[in-house]
């Protein structure tokens, strides 16, 4: 069936495959017998590595449900019997024999309720049980996490010795200092979001300002035109508002700028011309929500505006394997790139806030890497370029479309 | 055959193509334009580029000579290949263009939320869309030994050169396009000739034997049931697997428009299939001296020429190697374009720079494999690539989409032992040689054993994983099955 084409592909890529694991193998086994280093070193490495596997699973908190994972990790690295890890609801993770539950919530509660280190010695084995079955001994630390009793870990041992007391206090002191961390990164995320959320539909006021001037203007000359730019505003500030999503495709987005651009053509009458060259494959692209369009009224607003002729703004979206690249560009005034960088990098809030608003978006939300191009200088126009990645599976998108 | 005439239809294809692909662009002067402007694809074109990117040399040339070759069963083939889009269509279209993402890997790293398992996705992507793109080059080599007295390799250099530095050079800038107008190109390049031939022919007072056409030793009835049972599980759920499916179904605006776009393309496909099959029977009839292995497959080549004579013939030959380019650059562009996405993402981060190198090595390894390797029946070989694709990630998509508990260490599980287990089998077979009994068959035509094993893998690792589905599954299958509001207005 299958003919010498196939075959020769597959035993190709098998023996590539095999080829490349063991090069790879090889050099790791001569890197490692070289680097095993001495024992307190390898031991210090151990540690390091069993506390940096614990710390990725407790980055949710007690709560999540990674913490029986670092339990097992924590017990490795305490080296006792058996692992529990209690909050005030009870045992969230036990590491060792189920018959130990009880005895962790008794510990861990006590742990908790005091939020001081508790040590259990076992009483003296009654006659009849072997060693095997004598009761473990436990010790208990609290889990101190923003100055509150988050939790305690509790460790049993047959025997416990003062070093372990001291590991267990030591480790749930790690413990509190990886929920804080994991608790800051929690917050980080939110104030990205809450600066996402203010970031995202800034209508500047003058725009109102003069579209409703415009619109006034014809009233009276252009019943028909005025009732139109009526109809384009109530579209662009329906769409500006709109309470959900962050993000939105390509195609709902040029329409919203065509509304914004017949209101700026009320005012610029013929001196604004607008271009538009789109790649149909690039209209599904999930963009942020308005970051194109800020781009346009800032090619308005600073490219074309000071000038007396007008100009013409040319708006091209583009394949780019795994991106679309969208670019806005005019032939305005530009500005020189000193000028440009001290108002990319300031914070003031007076001009250019479009640009610098749609930059710090997808920064936040593809990576530096994403950041908007910008080439300009003085006299020359500016061409805004921006790359967003075509695949955004966690970006969901309101459908508008008529 | 010798004549100027197929370069002259090969340049012009070039030509247009390059034309279309550059101004493709909808450009809008003037404001009321905007519209037109901003009109995402309708489904007919992104159906007709669809079908142009499937419709590879393996059945623009091999299905003609695959049924001059053992008549009705290779019938099979053409089943297959229309029905996996029916399986596309009910199963898969639609949520994975609400997924957002475009490529298989994405979808498995945002379904599974694992880079493990992202990574042997996209090891099971590159190894079939290179084995996929050997037999369009092959195909190239065929072309261009019965066009002109050169060796083999030149076409397969050729097509691979064109295609690595199309997509390298930033790619079309309209895709869609150009793929729909080879679509197009490629079916007038087998409905003229085989109408021709048709009204030749039937002026002729012929002897017909049915017997010739469908001999009852090799009538479906008597094919080996296994055989084609596996044959055709394995087509049928192989395209869910392509590489290149899923890509363009980006291009639709929604899941509704993913699904009509499938409907579209399985009626464009099947009325090539259709075209294609009766190239083969008329030469059945007309040239049997041509049912040879490794001649069948230019049928399609040959038959207009000798049928009609003078220039007559001469126009529809080169009519039908342009066509056969057409094919050939069409499906290894489409292909190159998805690899070398799966490759500058996974291994460079995404950049344009690492894309377009990415562009060139994923046509310079099936370039390789394919001047070492022996063109051989062309519809076989892309039947493999089925085969595989069916085993390795087929079941992982189709569970991904429909079933909630899985998981990334059974996804990983059952895309190993699906790969695993059907590369073993082919490569025995090929090892031991043509030969018949329910073992060889077993081998032959894995299919039908993979597919379930790897299934099966998946689910019971799935079952047994102690750390269950990730945490935001349902939330991410609410959005691949809720369809998207209604259009408003």
């Amino acid at each position: 069936m299958s003919g010498p084409a196939f075959t020769g592909a597959v035993v190709g890529l098998v023996v590539g495959v095999f080829l490349t694991g063991a090069l790879v193998l090889a050099w790791r086994l001569a890197r490692g017998t070289r680097e095993l280093g001495s024992d307190s070193e390898r031991a210090t490495f151990r540690t390091l590595h069993l506390a940096s596997r614990a710390a990725t699973h407790l980055r949710d908190g007690l709560e999540g449900d990674d913490v029986g994972r670092a339990a097992r990790h924590l017990r490795a690295l305490l080296g006792c019997d058996a692992l529990a890890v209690v909050t005030a609801d009870g045992v969230v993770a036990l590491d060792g024999p189920a018959t130990l539950r009880a005895e962790a919530e008794r510990v861990g509660a006590r742990t908790v309720g005091t939020g001081r280190r508790q040590v259990y010695g076992s009483r003296e084995p009654s006659s009849g049980t072997s060693v095997q079955d004598a009761p473990l001994e436990a010790v208990g630390a609290p889990v101190l996490a923003g100055g509150a009793v988050a939790g305690a870990v509790v460790a049993f041992a047959t025997r416990v010795r003062p070093p372990l007391v001291r590991a267990t206090g030591e480790v749930a002191q790690w413990c509190a200092a990886q929920l804080e961390l994991g608790e800051l990164e929690a917050s980080r995320t939110a104030l990205a979001q809450a600066e996402l959320r203010a970031l995202r539909a800034q209508i500047s006021p003058h725009f109102i300002y003069n579209s409703l001037g415009a619109i006034a203007s014809f009233i009276s000359t252009d019943p028909e035109r005025a009732r139109d730019l009526v109809l384009d505003f109530a579209d662009f500030t329906r769409y500006s508002f709109r309470g959900r999503g962050d993000f939105t495709t390509l195609a709902d987005e040029l329409h919203s700028i065509h509304s914004y651009v017949e209101l700026e053509r009320a005012r610029f009458g013929d001196r604004l011309t607008v271009t538009l060259q789109i790649a149909p494959e690039s209209l599904s692209t999930v963009i942020p929500f308005l970051s194109v369009q800020p781009l346009v009224e800032n090619a308005v607003r600073h490219g074309l505006e000071p000038r007396e002729a007008g100009g013409t703004i040319v708006i091209s979206a583009r394949d780019e394997g795994t991106q679309t690249e969208i670019t806005v560009e005019d032939d305005g005034v530009g500005m020189s790139p000193e000028r440009l960088r001290a108002l990319l990098a300031s914070g003031s809030r007076a001009t250019n806030v479009g640009l610098r608003n749609v930059d710090t978006r997808v920064r936040q939300l593809y990576g530096d890497q994403h950041a908007l191009e910008i080439e300009t200088n003085e006299g020359a126009g500016t061409l805004v370029r921006m790359r967003v990645p075509k695949s955004q599976p966690q970006h969901e998108t309101e459908v508008s479309r008529p | 055959m010798t004549s100027a005439l197929p370069l002259v239809a090969v340049g012009m294809l070039l030509l247009a193509t390059g034309l279309i692909g550059f101004y493709g662009l909808r450009i809008s002067r003037t404001t009321s334009d905007f519209f037109v402007a901003s009109r995402t694809v309708q489904p007919v074109w992104n159906a007709s580029a669809i079908s142009g990117e499937y419709l590879s040399a393996g059945t623009f040339l091999g299905l003609s000579g695959l049924v001059l070759l053992s008549g009705a069963e290779a019938f099979w083939f053409p089943v297959g290949y229309a029905a996996g889009y029916l399986l596309v269509l009910l199963f898969v279209a639609g949520p994975l263009r609400r997924s957002g993402a475009y490529t298989i890997p994405d979808f498995v790293q945002a379904r599974l939320d694992s880079l493990a398992a992202r990574r042997v996705t996209s090891v099971l992507v590159l190894v079939i869309g290179w084995l996929y793109v050997v037999p369009q080059l092959h195909g190239a080599a065929l072309v261009i030994t019965t066009v002109a007295p050169v060796p083999p390799w030149v076409g397969s250099v050729g097509v691979a050169a064109v295609v690595s530095a199309v997509v390298a050079a930033g790619g079309m800038r309209s895709v869609t396009f150009v793929q729909a107008f080879q679509f197009w190109v490629k079916l007038t390049a087998l409905a003229i000739p085989v109408v021709f031939l048709l009204v030749v022919l039937g002026g002729q007072d012929l002897a017909l034997d049915p017997a010739q056409v469908f001999p009852p030793e090799a009538g479906p009835r008597s094919y080996d049931t296994y055989t084609t049972a596996s044959l055709l599980l394995a087509l049928l759920l192989g395209t869910i697997g392509l590489p290149h499916v899923l890509v363009r179904f980006y291009t639709s605006p929604d899941g509704v428009s993913a699904r009509w776009t499938t409907v579209v393309v399985i009626g464009m496909i099947s009325v090539f299939y259709m075209v294609s099959s009766t190239m083969g029977l008329v030469a059945r009839v007309v040239a049997p001296d041509l049912a040879a292995p490794g001649v069948a497959d230019t049928v399609a080549l040959v038959l207009p020429a000798r049928l009609v004579p003078g220039l007559g013939g001469e126009l529809l030959s080169a009519l039908v190697i342009a066509g056969a380019f057409a094919a050939f650059l069409g499906t290894s562009s489409g292909l190159v374009v998805s690899l070398a996405g799966v490759v500058s993402q996974d291994l460079f981060g995404g950049t344009v720079r690492s894309f377009r190198w990415s562009a060139v090595a994923c046509t310079l390894v099936p370039l390789a494999f394919a001047l070492v390797t022996i063109p051989q029946g062309l519809v076989t070989s892309v039947g493999t690539v089925f085969v595989f694709a069916a085993s390795a990630l087929s079941p992982t998509i189709l569970l991904g989409v429909w079933w909630r508990r899985l998981t990334a260490r059974g996804a990983i599980a059952g895309m190993v032992v699906g790969s695993a287990l059907c590369a073993g089998a082919l490569l025995v077979t090929s090892a031991l040689g043509p030969g018949d009994g329910l073992a060889r068959s077993l081998l032959a035509q894995p299919a039908a054993w993979t597919i379930p094993l790897a299934t099966a893998t998946t689910v019971v690792v799935s079952l047994r994983d102690r750390r269950g589905p990730q945490p935001r599954t349902d939330r991410f299958l609410r959005r691949l099955h809720v369809p998207e509001r209604a259009p408003e207005r």
